[in-house]
């Protein structure tokens, strides 16, 4: 039988504010245990409370960026169960009436495909704290510093049809929440992680399968492997003659495997109800056209302007918008080369493969952030500029940027001290073709009589001679010319 | 100065004010009062001698400084719900028998920055759950009218003792008549604002959309003076209003002529005391020689009040309790063996019998498939409740009724039952589902009992209700009765 | 409306209340009498009425700017803790 695969994603973002959503706790990660947990956050008893504007303005800034609708009275409801991570006994959430209903998001396929994703809604919850286990003779403890950070929870609908659609949407949403600034996106330190809902069902039929949850989805890579994993899971059962049963389950990054989680295996019954210590959130229009003005250019409409102004592709464009700071940087390359070198004419698409290729590997290489790179945007414009006006070649650059990288230097210093400015001087390349003709003259002759392949040892013998710093095009016609006899 | 324990919180202020008697004198002679009633009347769970000797030195030294506000030196007592800094907050259980707030309520906070002196903290029925002070962890509060009998709930420590004149004035809470019910069962004065008119921070909830502070005094006076003192926004608490708060003292002296007294009629309909009836006739009789209109009003969804109450309620407490889970504070069972053990036996061991059963009473109301059929039916009907005080407030300007449906009864009489303990709340919930202020009045005795009335206004009517009492009070003396032996 | 004794023992384990063999019967019997009384909410006619959460009409939720007002006060916090270590609360060890 072909099965399809059916994936619904359940995206938690920590939202960036500086206080949690219902007290004057700092969220700051990485504190010393339970010191940023006060009387709210500890749920002692007669403690109340009270709802942090920024989060409101945040989780409404998701929902225009989506193209959602803003719920006018949304309400917080409490979601009950027991859990020691779990102050109060209750989760403040959203149930009947999330701040944001509807919206989707367009996601670019490998396949050059666009597909669009829609959102069911996403609502305004607390976060809970952590368990920890480790060192505390077969005890485990809390920290409830994490418990009541803002969180908005954004849940698909059961859209994506496999573990790499599902990839491509939550990678996304990852870019939106950081354009937006509304979350930093980090997701090892678990500020934006994810829960999917996995089934499969037999190709062509309408009704969904059962579904599993997998919880404690905290990269990418895990994703896409816990979903594919889990779907095998599901075929193999369904195949075998058994059934999917719905659950939650874990995924155990270590053994690459999803598995039933025993504790939260009992049924559970939330008991959701309004909670009543907090009163109906309203919005009217004012304060929704004051957050819309505040929008900032969001990835598609930025991708979209990329390729219009600088012709880029769409795959180019896909990437430097995949984060506004990689966008900018690209922007501000070709503001400081215009600004600073205004006769030379630099193009868009080898500033866009520079920092999309090179600039990025040397980024991961040494796990650095665009915005603290070692080389400033106006550094880099100047190295293309020598690319452009034929100070040097496309090859050297490369090689100039790992030095200028690893040095810190300037291009044209770095060019000058290893005279790697490139030979456009027609009689210096004319005499290195001479000797090079001189001294192979077999390979000459075989060229001659029609072996136009060694055409390629004759670029690179020259090449090898003025060590690469020959100009490639003044060297293409002079060598054919030469050759020609 | 003498008989300073029968001295209202208006007499002692202006007393204290006059150098007449110093607060470190008034402090001493009520301690010693209240440690000598204690064995009696069991009216305290904790007595804050040291504490209360501090601070009223400090007030001596206010008010010799010519610095005092109305009420410094004054001392009171707040019932044992209020979280008071450094001083062990229990609500009666023994959840909490050993739990030091790290702060202070609202309300204490007020009161303290007030220059009220803290006598100690009061009984009460186990988180405010019971209407004859029974349910606490305690040991039961005994009336001061007849030790026999109870003082009713759940704010009962501090009604008896401002009845047994211990302290002149105790702080009390009002989910379905808390402060109402015991007020009136011991023969004093009970003031429950309007909801969100004083804020619950620091107040143990019980049910957020009921719960409201309020006051226990002997006149009404009393009850606008500190009113004043607790009332107003606070931002720490969502629900607590924006509104400026009236100098409810101002209001008091205001003629009857032409106000609008509605008379309950469903409160007359069952299960009245004829005794009670006949006071509350009189009472009536006598503002409308004050020059006040009476006319009936019915509330014809108000008899399913005590139903509608006794989903939402259990069902807001169901979830509030929940953080009773031996893990940051409070009881904590011995030797769990495992994380379900250390929940089920601590909150099984931690609460007693009514505060179970009304915690399984709200999780049975909220569980799937009972929810529309219970929580949402019982919030439809409490919105219809609601709309009959609305419609009676457009014709009436405050409406009257008796507080309970009885005098005091007696200790065991209604524990073997919870729905027969109950009914007893019959008069008073409807306030408190409707979130309007109401006050209940000594207004008789009947065989050696107190009776009461309660008038009940509309939202944010404080001003009126108080003034409607105090014309009453200066009418009668019945607030001046002290029972046998406490005069 | 009558509960019997699985419907007590199933609420009592969703509360989270350990309850003791004697006390089973008395919340049988408790809350079926309390269920009775709430079913008298059936004589009112509610098609017309939404539910009413809070008490007070028209009120909304008021917004805290976002600052942080709080200082790291645990070890004040957690005197009334039954069992910390090295700043954690503890608890029975919890299995995933």
């Amino acid at each position: 039988m072909q099965w399809e695969t059916v994936i619904g994603l359940e995206i938690h973002a920590q939202l960036l504010t500086s206080s949690k959503i219902f007290s004057g706790s700092a969220t700051a990660y990485g504190a010393p245990p339970n010191s940023q947990a006060n009387l709210v956050d500890l749920a002692y008893p007669g403690v109340l409370p009270v709802l942090n504007a920024e989060a409101v303005r945040m989780a409404v800034k998701f929902g225009l960026a989506v193209n959602a609708r803003v719920t006018r009275r949304s309400i917080f409801a409490r979601k009950n169960y027991f859990y020691p991570d779990l102050p109060k006994g209750y989760q403040i959430s959203q149930y009947e009436l999330p701040i944001v209903s509807g919206g989707a998001v367009d996601v670019l396929l490998d396949d050059g495909s666009v597909k669009r994703i829609d959102i069911t809604r996403a609502h305004l919850e607390e976060d809970a704290g952590k368990s920890l286990h480790e060192g505390l003779a077969g005890q485990t403890g809390v920290d409830l510093n994490r418990a009541g950070t803002p969180l908005i929870e954004i849940v698909s609908e059961p859209a994506m049809r496999s573990a790499k659609q599902a990839v491509a949407y939550l990678k996304k949403i990852h870019t939106l929440v950081r354009y937006l600034q509304i979350c930093d996106g980090n997701m090892q330190e678990g500020s934006f992680r994810c829960d999917a809902n996995v089934s499969v069902r037999p190709r062509g039929t309408e009704k969904l399968g059962t579904r599993a949850e997998i919880k404690n989805l905290n990269s990418f890579r895990f994703v896409e492997k816990a979903i594919n994993y889990e779907v095998a899971r599901q075929i193999e059962l369904l195949e075998g003659g058994g059934r999917v049963v719905q659950e939650t389950r874990l995924y155990d990054a270590d053994r690459g495997e999803t598995r039933s989680m025993r504790s939260k295996e009992e049924a559970n019954d939330y008991r959701y109800f309004p909670d009543p210590d907090l009163l109906p959130v309203e919005i009217d229009q004012l304060y929704i056209d004051t957050v819309c003005a505040s929008l900032p250019e969001l990835p598609d409409q930025k991708a979209q302007r990329l390729r219009k102004d600088y012709d880029l592709s769409a795959y180019d464009a896909g990437v430097l918008t995949a984060s506004a700071e990689l966008a900018d940087y690209f922007e501000t390359v070709i503001e400081k080369a215009a600004a600073g070198f205004p006769a030379t004419a630099l193009s868009p698409k080898l500033a866009a493969n520079t920092v999309i290729g090179e600039l990025s590997g040397l980024l991961n290489r040494d796990g650095v952030e665009i915005n603290d790179s070692r080389i400033a945007p106006a550094a880099l414009a100047k190295l293309l500029v020598r690319v452009a006006d034929n100070t040097i070649s496309g090859k050297i650059a490369k090689e100039v940027l790992e030095a200028m990288w690893d040095e810190g230097k300037d291009a044209d210093a770095i060019i000058e001290a290893r005279g790697w400015r490139q030979i456009t001087d027609e009689s210096a390349i004319e005499a290195a073709i001479d000797a090079v003709i001189a001294a192979n003259p077999s390979q000459l002759a075989q060229y001659r009589s029609g072996k136009d392949k060694l055409f390629g040892f004759f670029v690179g013998q020259v090449m090898k001679a003025t060590q690469g710093k020959a100009n490639p095009a003044r060297l293409n016609e002079l060598l054919k010319k030469k050759l020609g006899g | 100065m003498s008989d300073l324990h029968d001295k209202t919180v208006t007499e002692l202020a202006a007393a204290l004010r006059a150098r007449q008697v110093s607060s470190v004198e008034l402090t001493q002679a009520l301690l010693e009062r209240v440690t000598r009633h204690q064995g009696a009347l069991n009216a305290f769970i904790t007595i804050s001698a040291e504490g209360a000797l501090l601070e009223a030195a400090r007030a001596d030294a206010r008010l010799g400084a010519n610095d005092a506000g109305p009420l410094t030196g004054v001392p009171m007592a707040h019932k044992d719900l209020f979280c008071t800094r450094g001083e062990k907050t229990t609500c009666g259980s023994r959840m909490l028998a050993d739990f030091v707030s790290p702060y202070d309520a609202t309300v204490v906070e007020r009161l303290r920055a007030a220059g009220v002196v803290m006598l100690g903290k009061t009984n009460m029925d186990e988180f405010a759950m019971g209407s004859s002070n029974e349910t606490s962890f305690f040991g039961p509060v005994k009336n001061p009218w007849d030790p026999a009998r109870v003082p009713g709930g759940s704010s009962g420590g501090s009604a008896a003792a401002v009845a047994a004149r211990l302290v002149p004035a105790a702080t009390g809470t009002d989910t379905g008549g808390s402060i109402r019910q015991p007020a009136a069962l011991c023969g004093v004065t009970g003031l429950k604002p309007t909801y969100g008119r004083v804020s619950r921070y620091g107040m143990v909830a019980f049910a957020s959309s009921l719960d409201q502070a309020g006051l226990i005094t002997r006149s009404a006076a009393d009850a606008a003076l500190l009113l004043g003192a607790i009332a107003g926004f606070d931002e720490r608490d969502s629900t607590s209003v924006e509104l400026p708060v009236p100098d409810y003292s101002a209001a008091l002296e205001q003629p009857l002529k032409g106000l609008k007294i509605g008379v309950l009629k469903e409160f007359f309909d069952t299960g009245l005391d004829p005794a009670i009836e006949q006071h509350i006739r009189a009472a009536l009789e006598l503002l409308r020689s004050q020059g006040a209109l009476i006319k009936d009003v019915s509330l014809p969804n108000l008899p399913l009040s005590v139903p509608t109450y006794y989903v939402v309620a259990p069902a807001e407490c169901s979830s509030n309790l929940a953080r009773f889970d031996g893990v940051r504070y409070g009881y904590r069972c011995k030797k769990p063996t495992d994380l379900l053990d250390l929940y089920l036996r601590s909150r099984g061991e931690g609460f007693g019998a009514e505060v179970k059963r009304r915690i399984m009473t709200g999780t049975y109301v909220l569980s799937a498939g009972y929810y529309d059929a219970f929580y949402l039916k019982a919030q439809r009907v409490r919105q219809l409740i609601s709309n009959d005080f609305e419609r009676a407030f457009h014709e009436v300007d405050v409406v009257i009724g008796p507080t309970t449906p009885t005098a005091a009864f007696e200790l065991g009489a209604k524990t073997a039952d919870p729905v027969t303990m109950y009914l007893n709340d019959i008069y008073t919930i409807g306030a408190n589902l409707a979130g309007l202020p109401a006050i209940s009045l000594p207004c008789g005795l009947t065989q050696g009992l107190p009776a009461a009335l309660q008038i009940i206004g509309p939202h944010f009517g404080e001003e009126r209700l108080l003034n409607v009492a105090h014309r009453y009070q200066l009418e009668t003396d019945w607030h001046r009765r002290a029972p046998p032996g406490f005069a | 409306m009558s509960l019997n004794r699985r419907d007590i023992e199933n609420i009592a384990r969703l509360a989270r209340l350990a309850l003791t063999e004697q006390e089973i019967p008395l919340y049988v019997e408790g809350l079926s009498r309390i269920m009775g009384l709430v079913a008298e909410l059936d004589r009112a006619d509610t098609s017309q009425v939404e539910p009413m959460a809070h008490p007070l009409p028209g009120q909304r939720q008021r917004l805290r700017a976002d600052a942080v007002t709080e200082t790291d006060r645990h070890q004040l916090y957690q005197q009334n803790a039954p069992q910390v270590e090295a700043g954690l609360y503890l608890v029975p060890r919890v299995i995933e």
